[in-house]
């Protein structure tokens, strides 16, 4: 690990404020993904803004009869929720369809989001990245590509992002607040809180320098039944080859997101239409204009069965 | 009587004292081809740390890369927690934080301020042993032992987590009260691994104990 400073801050606004003032400054939370990087020196922050000091760890109901998440709310802790079990099933499904007991204990919502890649050649300092070092090409393109992007990827990164929770958040139109060093705070959609990767896939959210997250909101319950289907190489304890967050109503329409498949959580409201037909009408809506490798081009009909599947059980 | 008694080094301090003769006899080679020392970075000012740590306060002094595994092994000499991937994969360095079970690998000490944490030398003694770690032995619930240490404070944790009725990726109704089974207890352990493959037995050990509970 690269040497750093350290300190603990009280409030959102301070936090913002100590990471804007310092450059090479980050905030830690639960550190799980930070500080894996950290050790591998992908992540070299000169100075650690530690946020758990900071409150934001409840869970509150909404007036518009959502939920309010703290942006430090751990995941077992969300997935464990009442009202979450009742209400947003898929949510508590992805969660623990994530990482283990002990990760889940320790990451937070917010961190959750912001988590960088598996992309193997991202964890290898040896060769080129243009997410770990802009501009130095893509060894994933033409490399072992197995697990990466099979649509809304580029010519300079073919990187997915690894969460589940994401997934969820996306398929319950969920809004990200944050505040700013300024004091200023704003809501940003989950559909738009991601990147695609164009030409600066290091750039991965909308979140501006010190921009701190400081709750994720949900809104009203959808009802219907909640589905959410990964399918990984091993039974537990794995990133998804590709999932599936499903909401489906009595008369079999609703929506869906899928994961493992792109530099964010992928959906395609259009294609939710398509849901009383089956999963093959909604896959070819969704997964239009895809770009698969010759190695995940596998991607493209497993997830049109584990949608298959998340239907089947939903209706079941 | 111990049965260790006659054996003039633990198995630590004898490997400890291999590894200091392998060093030495390294040394001619290396100062000859005179290799480039890696890159250092200067060290931060060491920060203060409060812990508790197995009901006892503690305070350190840390450098802030310091992971609350390394505090726990080099500052506190708690060798039992173990350190395996130290990426936060294995499991080996689980314990508990204010009763939750992490990976200490993951966690800088100075993250930890105030904290109480629990290893296994705070679970049980040889003399007095927790109840897992008698199932352990009872049901042979490992083989080289090297994982042992983090799948007992997981299971410690498992235990407590089905009992406040937290559900897994493998509970049938998120609403109702999880069942004790051996899906539901491999599902929850998944992030210990075993190399030896002891599972089966790590199993029945938790069922055991975690039965007798219920």
């Amino acid at each position: 690990m690269k040497s750093f400073t350290y300190e603990r801050v009280t409030s959102p606004a301070q936090a913002a404020a100590a990471v804007a003032a310092k450059p090479g400054a980050k905030f830690v939370a639960g550190g799980t993904n930070l500080l894996d990087l950290m050790k591998l020196q992908i992540e070299t922050p000169t100075h650690l803004v530690d946020v758990n000091g900071i409150g934001l760890d409840t869970i509150e109901a909404t007036p518009q009869g959502g939920l309010r998440i703290g942006a430090l709310v751990r995941n077992s802790d969300l997935a464990a929720h009442k009202a979450v079990r009742r209400d947003y099933g898929v949510l508590s499904r992805a969660l623990l369809a994530g990482a283990s007991g002990q990760l889940r204990n320790m990451a937070t919502t917010a961190g959750n989001l912001l988590q960088r890649t598996r992309c193997p050649y991202f964890y290898d300092t040896n060769m080129p990245c243009n997410k770990r070092q802009p501009g130095s090409g893509c060894s994933a393109i033409g490399g072992y590509s197995r697990q990466l992007a099979v649509i809304g990827s580029s010519d300079a990164c073919i990187a997915t992002h690894p969460s589940d929770m994401a997934v969820a958040m996306r398929v319950l139109d969920a809004t990200v607040e944050t505040v700013r060093a300024d004091g200023a705070t704003r809501v940003i959609p989950i559909a738009d809180f991601h990147r695609l990767p164009e030409a600066t896939p290091h750039i991965e959210t909308q979140l501006q320098p010190g921009e701190l997250i400081t709750s994720v909101t949900l809104p009203a319950p959808f009802g219907g039944t909640h589905v959410y289907r990964k399918v990984r190489d091993r039974a537990s304890y794995a990133f998804a080859l590709v999932s599936v967050a499903a909401i489906v109503q009595p008369g079999g329409g609703g929506r869906v997101a899928v994961g493992g498949v792109a530099h964010k959580p992928w959906r395609v409201e259009a294609a939710e239409a398509q849901m009383p037909q089956g999963a093959k009408a909604v896959a070819s809506r969704l997964f239009a204009g895809a770009r698969p490798t010759p190695e995940n081009a596998f991607k493209l009909p497993l997830a049109e069965r584990t949608l298959a599947a998340a239907l089947n059980q939903a209706r079941s | 009587m111990d049965p260790n008694a006659h054996f003039p080094l633990s198995r630590r301090e004898l490997l400890i004292a291999g590894a200091t003769s392998a060093a030495a006899t390294a040394v001619p080679a290396t100062a000859h081809s005179q290799p480039k020392p890696p890159t250092m970075t200067a060290a931060a000012a060491p920060l203060s740390v409060r812990l508790s740590v197995n009901g006892a306060p503690r305070q350190l002094e840390v450098d802030p890369r310091t992971t609350l595994l390394d505090a726990l092994r080099e500052n506190m000499h708690l060798t039992g927690t173990k350190k395996g991937c130290d990426h936060g994969q294995c499991g080996a360095c689980t314990v508990l934080v204010n009763g939750r079970r992490v990976v200490s690998c993951l966690s800088l000490a100075v993250m930890n301020e105030g904290a109480s944490v629990t290893t296994i030398e705070g679970l049980g003694t040889p003399q007095a042993p927790h109840a897992l770690q008698a199932a352990f032995v009872k049901h042979d619930g490992y083989q080289c032992g090297y994982c042992t240490p983090g799948q007992i404070c997981s299971a410690v944790g498992v235990i407590d987590e089905i009992k406040r009725g937290s559900p897994s990726h493998v509970t049938a109704d998120l609403t109702a009260q999880p069942l004790l089974s051996a899906e539901e207890l491999r599902e929850r352990m998944s992030g210990n691994l075993c190399r030896c493959g002891a599972y089966s037995n790590i199993v029945d050990a938790i069922t055991e104990v975690a039965g007798a509970k219920a």
